[in-house]
């Protein structure tokens, strides 16, 4: 079913939301990863709000679905949607990655935060995922997704491939993972860097379902979520293609804003692009 | 003293043996608990519960990190999950994996590593784990266990199925004498006092402990009286009844079919060192590699057969006060 326009609008106004926090926390934290989850915001913002079913009424509800942020150093998009779900209180955002918050520099496993797995080391959080998806068929949780996401840069690793060749091998329908493909890793641009190529035919050459998105496109990634779900017998990737920074003028598609907080102008300048 | 035979008797059983028969067990009574394997389940023995439990037992291929990960991921979705392996695979190739997805967040993961330590034998240096104590102790929220035999590792696997978090169990591929008989307790964390005296003090694990205990009969021959204790927790230390034998004996050799730095006899100094120093002597590996050959010719090779211990233990006694 397509997204209907309130819908359609309640997502990019998530989006935004994420976009403005993100840089509002790394640039009070001082360092972090605005680039990443900027440029992961409208898929970030299309799991959430339309497909996901975290909230603070099923955090303790064994059968909810999961979530790994396999890429984890862009958890500051992660805590926004947390915090837009009501699961954060939104004035903890601004404590990110200070001396005593929850919110640390990469995901820590949190049952009241409903932070499934603890990430940050790149190439581990689908292996994770991939347990979860196990558990809900073991127990015959018919309705649980375990959604993971990735990026190009992870693809990089080892394990990445080793848990798309089991997921494929255990046919597990139940996960999804969602890749941030942008081009860019820290050292510049990922073809240059190590080129992972064509993700899309390597994970169909695994045995997934593998579609390329528009990363900020929200209608094709909702019906693309939406695909995902009705395929059964195995996983699905959605290789989303993202630009770096989209929405910030100055961070699009810059290497430099992988992992560099924005100074008090350049914050002002963003949040100005962003109506905030 | 616990219940022990008098000495090592001639009958003989690998501890991985008996881990997968504790496993079998565990399956009918516990349906949370859920076995991993990486394509050796023929040889870690876990091939038994698959065979009674398909739909709970996940072969990994040949893969220990995304195996590592899958079993966080289980874990974290509330099951009890054994993953086995090589402990140099195990251990080795996953250790980032186990220490991210598994001991960072806490997760109920068992990792089961079989054929660990020289005697493994004549697979060589590639696939003796001599390092695994020293990986997995310095993990935080990790437990660390060393069986002695294969009473002691049933009853390692039955406490490892209650306890809540990280733990890493070494077991062997060799045959070595039964120590305990079936009404020994194991209790996590607590080491036992397996031979009364109060001249040296032999702390060993695994394989090691017959080894010691053997010495200990070569000593009492010279009239040394060593007390002989079996630590089979690596972590957390039983420091209390280290401390009591450093004081009533004086002297203390530890002995591991494992590298030295970071092993039982490296966490047993740094526990006495900072409460009540005596000389000692740390048997095992000597920052060196392994190699092919039987277990009992590696044993013997490497100084860590019960004759050789004795002698060791006899020029420390030279050293005490």
């Amino acid at each position: 079913m397509a997204l209907t326009r309130e819908r359609k609008e309640a997502i990019e106004a998530s989006a935004n939301q994420i976009r403005i926090d993100v840089v509002n926390m790394v640039h009070a934290a001082a360092c972090g990863h605005p680039g990443g989850p900027i440029g992961m915001a409208d898929f970030m913002a299309t799991l959430w709000t339309e497909h996901i079913n975290i909230s603070p009424a099923n955090l303790n509800d064994p059968k909810r679905d999961r979530f790994v942020l396999g890429n984890g150093h862009t958890c500051a998009g992660y805590y926004s949607v947390l915090a837009q779900k009501g699961i954060l209180p939104r004035e903890e955002l601004i404590t990110f990655r200070k001396f005593g918050s929850r919110l640390q520099g990469h995901p820590h496993r949190s049952a009241v935060m409903g932070i499934d797995m603890s990430t940050g080391s790149l190439g581990t959080g689908l292996s994770t995922a991939q347990g979860m998806a196990l558990a809900a068929r073991i127990r015959g949780w018919d309705e649980t997704r375990v959604y993971a996401t990735s990026s190009d840069g992870e693809s990089q690793e080892g394990q990445i491939w080793e848990a798309a060749t089991s997921a494929a091998h255990y046919e597990l329908g139940n996960l999804t993972v969602m890749v941030d493909f942008n081009n860019i890793q820290i050292d510049g641009v990922m073809r240059k860097v190590m080129n992972v190529r064509d993700l899309r035919k390597k994970y169909e050459a695994f045995g997934w379902h593998a579609v390329d998105v528009d990363g900020h496109d929200v209608v094709a990634i909702d019906q693309a979520l939406c695909e995902a779900k009705s395929i059964t017998d195995r996983p699905s990737a959605l290789i989303c293609k993202t630009l770096i920074g989209k929405g910030v003028s100055f961070m699009e598609n810059q290497a430099g804003w992988h992992g560099v907080a924005p100074n008090d102008q350049e914050a002002q300048t963003a949040l100005a692009e962003l109506g905030a | 003293m616990s219940a022990t035979l008098e000495s090592p008797t001639i009958q003989k059983a690998a501890t991985r043996d008996a881990y997968g028969e504790a496993l079998l067990e565990l399956g009918g009574k516990n349906d949370s608990v859920i076995v991993l394997d990486a394509d050796l389940s023929g040889s870690t023995r876990t091939k038994a519960f698959s065979k009674a439990y398909p739909e709970r037992f996940f072969n990994m291929g040949v893969a220990e990190a995304n195996m590592a990960g899958t079993a966080a991921g289980l874990a974290a979705s509330g099951m009890t999950v054994f993953m086995s392996s090589f402990a140099m695979f195990a251990a080795g190739k996953a250790w980032e994996q186990v220490r991210q997805t598994i001991c960072v967040p806490n997760l109920n993961v068992k990792i089961c590593a079989t054929h660990a330590g020289l005697t493994v034998g004549e697979d060589g240096k590639s696939h003796q784990m001599l390092e695994d104590l020293t990986l997995m102790r310095v993990l935080p929220n990790m437990t660390v266990i060393v069986p002695a035999d294969g009473t002691e590792a049933k009853k390692v696997i039955e406490a490892a199925s209650t306890h809540k978090g990280p733990m890493y169990v070494r077991l062997s591929r060799a045959k070595t004498p039964i120590v305990f008989d079936d009404d020994y307790k194991f209790v996590i964390g607590k080491g036992n006092i397996l031979r009364e005296g109060n001249d040296i003090a032999l702390v060993a694990c695994g394989v090691q402990v017959p080894a010691v205990l053997e010495a200990a009969k070569i000593l009492e021959g010279q009239g040394v009286q060593a007390r002989v204790i079996n630590m089979a927790t690596i972590k957390p230390l039983d420091g209390a009844l280290l401390e009591q034998a450093a004081k009533e004996c004086g002297a203390i050799l530890t002995s591991e079919e494992h590298q030295v730095a970071g092993g039982l006899g490296s966490a047993v100094a740094e526990h006495l060192a900072q409460t009540t120093p005596v000389p000692m002597v740390l048997t095992g590996m000597q920052d060196e590699f392994g190699q092919s050959g039987t277990s009992d010719e590696l044993l013997s090779h490497y100084k860590l057969d019960g004759a050789s211990l004795a002698a060791r233990a006899l020029e420390l006694l030279k050293r005490k006060a």
